[in-house]
């Protein structure tokens, strides 16, 4: 029963682990926003996440505009346009990236505004020299003080800061979502990289299930825009963030299944052990059986009789092994920190499997002991 | 006119030994009425153990016929033969077979879980009637290895009894117990058959034999000998006449 036992704590345990860097991953995720488009310039790259491009001048402004008429399944959309540098204030400065967008792009990207508000069209169209500051970038350059009102130099260009951007954390990619400066795109694009074109577009689709119908309709918007005829390669390339949660979560699946196989082998020891055992205790009743047989007892009687004592020891061994596996799941999460759930699914599983290991593996001895002929089951020393 | 329990005709049973055939039993006739106490006797390789598998419904004949209380046992399933052992017989072993874990109650009630017409508190209380009938009440509880070899045996005559057998059958019931317990089991057993109970006992011992009403002699697989007890034994006698030692 101790195999039976350990094979079940440790699927436990291991499925525990494999769901809990699922969902961790998932939520973070979802933090990121599944409904998350992206569109780049360059061409297809295969196994490539975000290979920026940006060299490449291929979008504009106008591609922006031409997405928001023609797609319906898309409910925001916003130019992209970045440049690495130092924010200065004062005598401190801090490496930092500052993002070119439009005011839709907090909605795209779930970035909510802490204090202060974010640009307005008007600053939009008129370059104007504002900022909202991410917290990381606070902490660096204002410690205590409040920000807003203030000026930030980034690339030597003064920024005043309106507002604040809520804190976000680490995203999924373990980069740090608070450590950045947004700013009009017209203002990044024209005083700080002095280009015309922007380096990729940001948008979300209306609702998860309408991300397929989101793509297909960024894809002929800009395809139409950058007047690309049926059969040439796009210039450009799409991406959303659902195919990354799902490329994810088929990874985490897939180790979960992995795990799970390998702690499902002990258990197919634990089975073993569960037959050897039911053999040798057919083998040591030899003459019970024998008369049970001979005051009347039928096959079936004996093989139900056996066939029970087998499951009722491993739904024991399951009971305590399922116990322990939690217990070794609560241990594990709080030494190591790992996300573990432990899901109502897999236990239920490993209780219906030691069940049906009761069964398999206590089939044959019951049926040897069943078939027993009473006289010399009766004889056997 | 009492009933005929036992009919055997022409019976014949073969076991094959790899490539040898041993003829165990090579042509038995014989009659068992209500009420008798037969005993069945031999050397070893007489047959009378195949012969007692064969009345027991243990083992089927080869060829010929016997009839148990007018059922004929030849064409019977594995299962009909399970009800059969059940219903109409009662089995007594040398080392009395009892479950070792089990209360003597419990061991008594053994046939009674295979009978599914006997709910549990039938089957309770015929359990503590049968283990009256052989006086152990007050060891109803005990298990066996707190219980004396003619305890046990006595436990396993009234596992016996509990279905209200037509015949018991007892292989070497006495085997393994000392002369005075042997004696105080044949007591039983003769109060037992003189209550109307049929017994079918085989023994090698012929002072046990002398208990019994009739004796039947096998050899080589053959009856040889068939005759009616002349000055029976009472065991009760005998026992008085032993030199006096503590009852067990």
């Amino acid at each position: 029963m101790l195999g039976i036992i350990i094979g079940v704590a440790s699927v436990i345990v291991m499925l525990a682990i494999g769901q809990g860097s699922k969902k961790s991953i998932q939520d973070q995720m979802s933090g990121m926003g599944t409904n998350l488009i992206f569109a780049m310039p360059g061409t297809e790259q295969r196994g490539g996440v975000r290979v920026g491009n940006s060299d490449a001048q291929s979008m504009t402004l106008s591609d922006v505009i031409a997405i928001e008429k023609d797609c319906p399944a898309i409910s925001d959309v916003s130019p992209e346009v970045r440049s690495s540098g130092q924010a200065v204030v004062g005598n401190k400065n801090w490496p930092t990236s500052i993002y070119g967008v439009n005011n839709k792009y907090f909605n795209i990207r779930k970035y909510t505004i802490g204090s202060g508000r974010s640009f307005s069209e008007n600053e939009i169209q008129t370059y104007a020299k504002v900022c909202l500051i991410g917290q990381t970038v606070v902490e660096n350059l204002f410690g205590k003080t409040d920000p807003i009102g203030q000026t930030v130099r980034f690339k030597n260009i003064p920024l005043l800061v309106v507002g604040i951007l809520g804190e976000k954390g680490e995203n999924g990619m373990g980069q740090d979502q608070d450590d950045l400066i947004m700013a009009p795109y017209t203002t990044v694009q024209k005083r700080i990289l002095a280009i015309t074109h922007i380096q990729s577009i940001a948008a979300s689709a209306a609702s998860e299930t309408q991300n397929e119908a989101a793509i297909e309709q960024i894809s002929e918007s800009l395809r139409k825009s950058h007047k690309i005829k049926a059969g040439e390669d796009d210039d450009f390339r799409v991406r959303s963030q659902s195919e990354m949660v799902q490329t994810f979560s088929s990874i985490s699946n897939i180790m979960t299944i992995l795990l799970g196989a390998i702690s499902g082998i002990s258990l197919l020891v634990g089975g073993i052990g569960i037959m050897n055992i039911m053999y040798v205790s057919v083998t040591e009743r030899t003459r019970e059986i024998g008369l049970r047989l001979s005051v009347g007892g039928r096959g079936n009687d004996i093989l139900m009789q056996f066939l029970i004592e087998s499951i009722l020891l491993s739904v024991f061994g399951g009971i305590i092994g399922i116990s322990l596996g939690i217990g070794a799941t609560q241990i594990t999460a709080s030494i190591m920190s790992w996300p573990v759930v432990i899901t109502t699914f897999s236990v239920v599983m490993a209780f219906l499997v030691c069940s049906a290991i009761g069964i398999f593996f206590g089939w044959y001895p019951a049926r040897k002991a069943a078939s027993l002929n009473p006289i010399d089951a009766l004889r056997y020393e | 006119m009492s009933k005929t329990i036992i009919e055997v005709r022409s019976l014949k049973k073969d076991f094959y030994v790899g490539e040898i055939t041993v003829h165990a039993l090579k042509g038995i006739d014989l009659e068992i009425k209500e009420g008798e106490f037969v005993a069945i006797m031999g050397t070893s390789g007489s047959g009378k153990s195949t012969m007692l598998n064969i009345l027991g419904c243990l083992d089927k004949p080869t060829s010929g016929t016997y009839f148990l209380d007018g059922t004929s046992m030849g064409e019977l399933s594995k299962n009909e033969l399970a009800a059969l052992r059940n219903n109409k017989l009662g089995f007594v072993f040398q080392s009395y077979n009892l479950l070792s874990r089990t209360s003597a109650l419990e061991n008594v009630e053994l046939p009674l879980f295979y009978n599914s017409t006997v709910k549990s508190k039938e089957r309770r209380e015929r359990a503590e009637a049968a283990l009256e009938a052989v006086g152990l009440s007050d060891r109803m509880h005990h298990m066996p290895n707190q219980l004396s070899g003619g305890q046990q045996q006595r436990v396993a005559i009234a596992r016996s009894l509990v279905n209200d057998p037509v015949v018991i059958l007892a292989d070497e019931a006495t085997g393994n117990l000392d002369t005075r317990t042997s004696y105080e089991i044949m007591a039983l057993l003769q109060d037992l058959n003189q209550k109307g109970k049929t017994i079918v006992f085989v023994t090698h011992e012929a002072d046990i034999a002398k208990f019994m009403t009739r004796q039947v002699g096998f050899r080589d697989g053959h009856i040889i000998r068939e005759e009616l007890v002349t000055n029976r034994n009472n065991a009760i006698e005998l026992l008085k006449a032993l030199p006096v030692e503590e009852p067990v």
